[in-house]
């Protein structure tokens, strides 16, 4: 019983004591960690998505709540003059978790610009192809609002990447869903943006 | 004291030396070596991660009861780890990025839960850091020459700390060709074995 009690006891105060020192190390990195994801993975996904534009979207981005969770909007002025919007929606069921994908879209066309993967844990040489050769999401771009943007074989209109089926899903589910987000927030980007 | 004290430092550097001489950790070793970079990268963070382990299971050695006390080491480093992930993600997001999922999976690797089980249950705390650093450094010297090796032959470059190429073998070698089997899968267990046993023919006598 004694040595019963001991062990618990151990477990317990060693897990809390980790529990709590993990906490502190999260909070105290949590900005930077945030900062270094849009330098690395962010920023080279707008660029490319983008090419060059005239404002600084780091700057001017604005958060929108909806559902419970916060979505950031990076908002580009374009060479041509037209505005666009940038934001980053998470596809369910990747290979290795979530994929993240960041979409850009016309405000006055409502098309999407271009999409990029960004953060994911895919296979590499299969599923990170998506990232890595920019051909299968470029399938997305001139899409508008209303286009299906499932895959091929679920009656949609994009073709998957052979040997990466799984990811190529959870890709389009990012880009599905960045449909949905923006037709329903649209009335609060344009408020934001002015 | 200072005499043994150096013994248990430098046994990790030669006479135990982790991939070569215990071949434990193979893992990291065969996945992350495709550079120098990398492979400094990936034994740096093991490292940190054994010498606090090590202290911290020395320290309690005497307070964890017997019969939980893997479960003990695996929570007290998974903590270091979590700290080293978290840390990193931080300060050198790209490294991060390329290590990638073998920076959690330090966990398991049996050099670190090995030498908390094998040396710091039974030793001093002073003792069992030097036998971290020991058998850490050496684990990130190997991570290095096996990277070193890999990047020569499959790249032609020697690249660290920021894409500052130091060493290319075109200029040395006009007409070298990277031989890219050596920065793939099978070039790791290829490299790896020559290693051990050069190391073994110097160790013979």
């Amino acid at each position: 019983m004694r040595e019963m009690m001991s062990m618990i006891i151990v477990l317990t105060v060693l897990t809390a004591v980790s529990g709590g020192l993990l906490a502190s190390v999260k909070s105290g990195t949590e900005d930077r960690i945030e900062q270094q994801i849009f330098k690395f993975q962010l920023a080279p996904a707008m660029n490319d998505i983008f090419g060059k534009v005239s404002n600084d979207p780091a700057k001017e981005k604005f958060e929108i709540e909806h559902e419970g969770i916060k979505y950031k909007f990076f908002p580009a002025k374009l060479e041509d003059g037209s505005k666009a919007v940038a934001f980053q929606t998470k596809g369910k069921g990747g290979y290795g978790g979530d994929v993240g994908l960041m979409v850009g879209i016309d405000l006055d066309s409502d098309q999407i610009v271009a999409a990029r993967v960004t953060t994911h844990s895919e296979t590499p040489g299969l599923g990170a192809r998506a990232k890595d050769d920019p051909e299968f999401v470029s399938q997305f771009e001139e899409k508008t609002m209303d286009a299906n943007l499932a895959l091929k074989g679920q009656g949609g209109s994009i073709d998957a990447m052979s040997g990466a089926t799984i990811t190529s899903q959870a890709v389009t589910l990012a880009a599905i869903q960045a449909q949905d987000l923006y037709k329903k927030l649209k009335p609060e980007i344009l408020k934001q943006i002015k | 004291m200072a005499q043994s004290l150096a013994k248990e430092f430098t046994k990790g550097l030669w006479a135990e030396i982790p991939p070569f001489r215990l071949v434990l950790g193979l893992c990291p070793v065969l996945a992350v070596t495709k550079t120098v970079e990398n492979g400094l990268g990936m034994g740096i963070a093991t490292t940190f991660v054994l010498v606090f382990s090590n202290l911290l299971v020395s320290l309690l050695r005497n307070v964890i009861p017997s019969k939980v006390r893997i479960a003990c080491y695996i929570v007290i480093i998974a903590t270091f780890v979590t700290i080293v992930e978290l840390v990193m993600q931080a300060y050198t997001y790209p490294l991060f990025l390329k290590l990638g999922i073998f920076i959690p999976l330090i966990v398991v690797n049996c050099i670190v839960l090995g030498r908390a089980e094998a040396f710091a249950s039974k030793n001093s705390p002073v003792m069992s850091v030097a036998d971290g650093m020991g058998i850490g450094i050496g684990f990130t010297l190997s991570l290095a020459a096996l990277g070193a090796v890999r990047e020569i032959l499959g790249a032609g470059t020697i690249t660290i700390w920021g894409g500052n190429s130091v060493f290319d073998m075109a200029t040395s070698f006009p007409g070298f060709n990277p031989f890219t089997f050596m920065v793939e899968a099978p070039g790791a267990f290829v490299a790896l074995g020559l290693m051990l046993a050069i190391m073994n023919l110097i160790g013979e006598k």
